[in-house]
């Protein structure tokens, strides 16, 4: 009668044991991710946001040289995106969730090709001498970017990215003097509103 | 033989996954949750789409029958069969409402659910450690 050789340990090798158990821990992971819908999103980082806006809006309506009126609003971007990020990253760190997982990073790609866009029509524009047409186009591909980043977070903020939208038309039609009132509705006025909503509904 | 794999089959592929990663003797589930220590291995959510719609009702206050269905990509039957076992051992529960004349199930995890889904974090955790130990 022929040996019988068993062609399995009962028991698995501890490598093995390891990468099932590795594997399990990723799959909870990943299902978690998929999901969940992103809340990192800081209602009190975007209120801090409305709020420098409407400072911005404040200095730059006493710039008379175009070139100071875009600065106050360029270091304006740069500080809101500053603000953005550190509320992110506190409202993760609170709620003991890791700021670069999977629906941050669809979160940012989503976001970033309207920035993008936004950066070049900037250039261009300025260049051509029509920066009369800069609210409305930066409040329009703001609120194009968080409309779409926002399809992987809380139904809020792609809300909140259609009123930019709405804002930057009126920007677009209305008359040059009723820009700054705009941006500063816009900037501030729509991020301060959502982000009380934000901050009051989906935890800070 | 169908696409999509039966409760029971699920259940046997667990017992041998579970026996292989090393974990404690299984049990049947049949609506039960462990009553052992802290590290026994949960035989009820071993199971992967068992453990997938704990770990989707984690992260969510309540999920829909359809929701969990599109996100665990599974079939009507076998999501239910699964979501059954869970809701006998009390981890999720399960409350069905009309919206208009539509019937809609929602789930949601439960304390001791919550606390069988961190054991068996633990657990996993416990392995991991324990085979980079060796």
């Amino acid at each position: 009668m022929p040996r019988v050789i068993p062609f399995r340990n009962k028991r698995a090798e501890p490598p093995e044991m390891q990468a099932r158990a590795m594997d399990n821990l990723r799959f909870i992971r990943e299902t978690m991710e998929r999901a969940a819908t992103f809340t990192a999103v800081s209602g009190w980082g975007e209120v801090v946001i409305g709020v420098t806006a409407v400072g911005a809006a404040v200095i730059a309506s006493q710039q008379a040289a175009p070139a100071a009126w875009l600065a106050t609003w360029l270091a304006e971007a740069g500080i809101a995106a500053g603000i953005s990020v550190a509320s992110m990253a506190i409202k993760s760190h609170a709620a003991n969730m890791p700021l670069i997982s999977g629906p941050i990073r669809k979160l940012v790609l989503s976001f970033s090709p309207s920035m993008v866009v936004g950066a070049v029509l900037t250039a261009v524009l300025v260049h051509r001498g029509m920066q009369g047409l800069l609210p409305g186009i930066w409040m329009l591909l703001y609120g194009a970017g968080v409309v779409t980043a926002g399809s992987y977070s809380v139904r809020i903020v792609p809300v909140m990215g259609a009123a930019f939208m709405l804002t930057g038309v009126a920007a677009l039609i209305a008359a040059p003097a009723w820009a700054t009132g705009l941006l500063m509705a816009g900037f501030g006025g729509v991020h301060i509103i959502f982000g009380v909503l934000i901050a009051r509904r989906h935890g800070g | 033989m169908g696409k999509h794999s039966t409760a029971a089959d699920g259940d046997r592929r667990s017992e041998r996954a579970a026996q292989d990663a090393g974990g404690a003797p299984l049990r049947s589930v049949r609506g039960k949750a462990p009553a052992e220590g802290p590290l026994a291995l949960d035989r009820l959510i071993h199971e992967r789409l068992r453990l997938g719609i704990l770990s989707a009702l984690a992260v969510n206050d309540s999920l829909s029958f359809n929701d969990l269905k599109k996100l665990m990509q599974t079939t009507d039957g076998n999501l239910s069969v699964h979501a059954r076992k869970l809701e006998e051992a009390n981890y999720i529960a399960c409350t069905k409402s009309f919206a208009g004349r539509v019937p809609r199930t929602e789930y949601s995890i439960t304390p001791p659910g919550r606390r069988a889904l961190e054991r068996y974090l633990d657990h996993m955790e416990a392995l991991i450690r324990a085979t980079r130990e060796r």
